[in-house]
């Protein structure tokens, strides 16, 4: 798919976040915005999947996991907007009786969602499962995981990372929203994470770096780690973003990490993203 | 049933010996142990299967949710630790990816309760079964000898959802049969009575039958039921046997709160509230000992079925 046309999807993905966000008043449209250059490339141009006929066992297509779940609404926009159910559901987004739950859930049995996530620094670990299992059965296909930052401050997730290299997992590919934020403020002044790339280069990890608010360096970088899949390392991509990205009034602060906009807040956001697809 | 003992075994090689009959039977059964392959018996496993088998190290929650991951391509995955480091170390692991997401993950834990011996509280688990009981999903077994605890494994495998298996480390009596089929939910009589129920899981089992002829001594004929799946609970069974006998001893190595005895006076108190007395650890942590000294010390030991079976008849009268 040509990067205008990613970029279009982009602009709809984000006005759909800032929608449910505000029309439930709750949820986490900052890390939403961030993020998802990086997740409609995935979707709509460089995993092989087959959104009409989603399968919960992900054999002979690529898979992706969302460890940090609470961005749920810009995964639901995606994952409806790609056609793994209908765009209008995303009005249900946090409302009693819905699938859309605050954080993603299969429990509800909505397509395109293989397992819950929400509490913090599991979805790495699941990836892993998920590629072995892919290894076991031949599937030559790859396993992509979602992860913030600060949830980086996880222990598991350094049992994860030092389980992949030491068994060789290489069809899997692990991103970073590295917005250095969290709810608490920069991730410099929680709990300083120093230099992941050296820390991930030292658990034996193939590092990459991207400017994820970029489409044509998203693009790029995620043919690139195909190519290097099945070379005996998983990767890493540090996924350099703005939370926010797309809204100027949320971009540069953590303050949009977990709150939803005014009635006039959601005006003015919804005025700085183009309408390319349709509302919901 | 025939109490013949046909050997002392432990019911952690009974679950060894079922992984390695469930992995021959069905090529999609994996496992994964946290350093602790010889004392889970999966050694036979891993080497009859070593494709299938992923030593993860030391980290219990990376090896939960790898196996949560696994599971979602129709893997059958078991994960092997201790009963201490299967429960409270991985409770949210096993909260959000494996209850909440219904993922077919088999949980094994060994060494769980007191007679765990030498190593003391920290590995003597005796909230585990409160723990799995509580969350949706999760079915919970707590077979009784070795020959159960395999046919119990191959069982977990052949059965489509989360099961938390909890077994342990000492050698003790193996009677009941070998190759019997076991029924997940369906509550095994192992003697039929009609003035108390004895209500038993896992190694007071044994306990319990033990008690069985002393009690016929003192005039009391006791009814004696193995609830070795905790969850679902076999109400009827429950139910029906209380109905006859109107009086009700439970017997667990695990704590009092939460346990096997909890799950049956909810029973009882919400359909035929009657006496009840509990053989269980009161609300304390466990300690250093042999595994016979640890029974005497917490009053986990026959004579004191015993003496609660007495006492709780009394009440009745």
């Amino acid at each position: 798919m040509i990067i205008n046309e990613l970029e279009r999807i982009a602009s709809q993905v984000r006005r759909d976040i800032i929608r449910m966000v505000h029309g439930c008043q709750s949820g986490h449209p900052g890390g939403s915005l961030g993020a998802t250059d990086i997740v409609t490339a995935l979707y709509f141009d460089q995993m092989q999947i087959d959104p009409a006929n989603f399968r919960m066992d992900g054999n002979g297509e690529d898979m992706f996991f969302l460890s940090n779940g609470h961005i749920s609404p810009m995964f639901y926009s995606i994952l409806a907007r790609r056609g793994y159910f209908p765009v209008k559901e995303l009005a249900t987004f946090r409302r009693l009786g819905t699938r859309l739950q605050g954080h993603p859930t299969t429990a509800e049995g909505l397509p395109g969602v293989r397992i819950a996530s929400g509490s913090l620094g599991q979805g790495l670990s699941v990836a892993v499962g998920a590629a072995q299992a892919k290894r076991l059965n031949g599937d030559k296909h790859l396993v992509f995981v979602l992860m913030g930052d600060g949830e980086q401050e996880e222990g598991q997730i350094w049992e994860a990372a030092m389980y992949a290299p030491a068994k060789g997992v290489d069809n899997l590919v692990a991103i970073i929203d590295y917005n250095k934020k969290q709810i608490d403020g920069p991730t410099d002044e929680v709990l300083n994470l120093g230099d992941l790339r050296a820390k991930y280069e030292a658990f034996g990890w193939n590092v990459l770096e991207m400017s994820g608010n970029n489409m044509q360096a998203v693009v790029n970088t995620l043919k690139f780690a195909r190519g290097n899949a099945f070379q005996g390392a998983p990767q890493l991509i540090l996924a350099h973003t703005e939370m926010g990205f797309g809204v100027d009034f949320m971009m540069g602060t953590h303050k949009w990490h977990g709150s939803a906009p005014n009635d006039e807040q959601a005006a003015n956001a919804l005025s700085q993203l183009q309408e390319t697809l349709g509302d919901y | 049933m025939d109490f013949t003992i046909q050997n002392n075994k432990d019911t952690r090689s009974g679950f060894g010996e079922g992984l390695l009959e469930a992995g021959r039977r069905n090529p999609k059964v994996v496992a994964f142990c946290a350093d602790l392959t010889g004392s889970l018996k999966m050694g036979d496993f891993a080497k009859e299967f070593p494709k299938r088998f992923f030593q993860t190290g030391i980290a219990e929650a990376n090896m939960i949710n790898m196996a949560a991951g696994m599971a979602l391509s129709g893997f059958v995955p078991f994960t092997g630790t201790f009963a201490a480091f299967s429960t409270g170390r991985v409770y949210d692991q096993i909260r959000q990816s494996v209850a909440y997401s219904n993922k077919n993950v088999k949980i094994a834990a060994s060494h769980a309760g007191v007679t765990l011996g030498e190593d003391g509280a920290t590995h003597q688990i005796l909230e585990d079964i409160g723990m799995m009981k509580m969350l949706p999903n999760m079915t919970v077994i707590v077979p009784c000898d070795f020959n159960q605890t395999k046919n119990a494994t191959i069982a977990a495998a052949e059965y489509e959802g989360p099961v938390y298996l909890r077994f342990g480390r000492p050698k003790v009596p193996n009677f009941t049969p070998v190759d019997e089929k076991f029924v997940i939910g369906k509550a095994q009589m192992l003697q039929e009575g009609t003035d108390v129920t004895i209500f038993a899981c896992g190694h007071l089992v044994w306990k319990a039958v033990q008690a069985l002829p002393i009690l016929k001594e003192m005039g009391i004929n006791a009814e004696l039921i193995n609830i070795h799946t905790i969850k679902p609970l076999d109400m009827d069974a429950v139910l029906k046997s209380v109905g006859k006998t109107r009086c009700v001893v439970t017997a667990e190595e695990h704590q009092r709160n939460g346990g096997l005895g909890d799950s049956i006076a909810q029973v009882l108190a919400l359909n035929m509230p009657c006496p009840m007395e509990m053989v269980a650890v009161n609300d304390v942590f466990g300690q250093s000992g042999t595994p016979d000294e640890l029974l005497k010390a917490y009053h986990l030991d026959t004579p004191d079925i015993v003496e609660a079976v007495k006492k709780v008849v009394a009440r009745k009268q």
